[in-house]
């Protein structure tokens, strides 16, 4: 559960960057989220319902950019989707594989007002 | 509301403690106030319904940020690793399923090696001073941490740690992560390396179920080999289904109760130590 500490860090960035701008409350937060970021989204959801209620994120539209997961290949340079770390490359069936998006965990937007 | 698993229960105040010291120290990890904590959500709706702005307030401000929203953890734990470089202190998170033996690990290193290697600990759990001292009962200065309900060791408790500690230059700094394979995975502790530990008790298939904590580790111990004839383990079935995950990954197997193993292991310390 340590979707709760996250939705806590949201919190915490929405709270000062609420008051930096003397607004009073988060309208919209565009949230990006890496497909192996290691958040379960069920388990976001039930945090981001237990932390937001009587604060500045209470009634704010949140929106999930969730982004695919890329590797490449060190062996032979190819670039290609996955949805797992055991990313065998499709051109030369090599687990030599790095991860180059997919771990995405931030704050996008904010809209206050 | 408490800090991890989002029930209602008050005290969401993190221990850490200096083994042998009377003074703790309580810091309640996110200082908002615990008001909301008697809502029920009982319709599980997600928030996407678009709510109608209020009109006191018409003008809106967008906030472009892109900002990481561990950034500050991640900045903490580049605190942390810059005291630690700075005093060329060798740091390893060691992480591992609650039982591998990481504590058991800890315990025969720093006997066998207390005469050549200065060690500090840090141990992570979320209740109770046991692991403190067994280490304690080495000799090595160690630091609990409690965590509460916490799953997970973060920066800013290590940072506390590390100050009680003080672990001197040229050490070995050793941060016995909280028993779990998914959660401290997320939370950069300011370490130099992470080291997986996974025991031959375990399914081999391990590195396949949780794969987060093997692609960012730098070395897996297989703990336990001593059990091996009464398990059915397969060592280099596990080591494929991890080195798929992290190619990068370095594997030692060792036994901390029997030894077998323990050297490859003092070899790779003093390596990283750079004393050998």
């Amino acid at each position: 559960m340590h979707e709760l500490s996250i939705v806590q860090n949201i919190l915490e960035i929405a709270n000062n960057e609420v008051k930096k701008v003397n607004a009073h409350k988060v309208d919209q937060i565009d949230l990006q989220i890496g497909y192996l970021a290691g958040v379960e989204m069920d388990a976001l959801l039930f945090a981001w319902n237990a932390c937001v209620p009587e604060t500045v994120l209470a009634n704010a539209e949140r929106i999930i950019h969730l982004v695919p997961a890329k590797a490449k290949c060190t062996n032979c340079k190819a670039e290609f989707e996955t949805e797992d770390y055991f990313a065998q490359c499709p051109d030369c069936n090599e687990y030599l594989t790095e991860l180059i998006q997919g771990k995405e965990l931030k704050i996008k937007q904010l809209v206050v007002s | 509301m408490c800090s991890t698993c989002g029930c209602n229960q008050p005290s969401d105040a993190v221990t850490i403690k200096k083994f042998g010291e009377e003074e703790s120290l309580h810091h309640h990890h996110h200082g908002h106030d615990h008001h909301h904590a008697h809502h029920h959500h009982t319709h599980g709706h997600d928030h996407h319904h678009g709510h109608e702005h209020h009109h006191h307030h018409p003008e809106k401000t967008v906030i472009e940020m892109e900002r990481d929203i561990l950034s500050q953890n991640n900045l903490t734990a580049a605190r942390n690793r810059g005291f630690l470089e700075a005093k060329n202190v060798l740091s390893l998170n060691l992480v591992s399923s609650p039982g591998s033996g990481k504590t058991s690990i800890l315990e025969r290193t720093i006997s066998d090696l207390n005469n050549e290697l200065d060690f500090f600990v840090v141990e992570g759990d979320q209740q109770t001073s046991n692991d403190a001292a067994r280490i304690h009962a080495t000799g090595a200065p160690v630091v609990q941490v409690n965590t509460g309900k916490g799953c997970h060791l973060d920066a800013e408790m290590v940072h506390k740690a590390i100050k009680k500690l003080a672990p001197t230059e040229n050490s070995i700094l050793m941060i016995e992560n909280v028993g779990n394979l998914v959660c401290p995975s997320l939370f950069d502790l300011g370490e130099g390396q992470r080291v997986v530990i996974m025991s031959v008790t375990e399914g081999d298939d391990k590195p396949e179920k949780y794969p987060d904590m093997f692609h960012s580790s730098q070395l897996c111990l297989i703990n336990k080999t001593d059990l091996l004839p009464y398990v059915q383990f397969d060592v280099e079935k596990a080591k494929s289904y991890a080195s798929q995950v992290n190619h990068h990954l370095e594997f030692i197997e060792v036994s901390a109760t029997k030894g077998e193993g323990m050297d490859e292991w003092y070899r790779w310390l003093k390596t990283q130590r750079g004393i050998e």
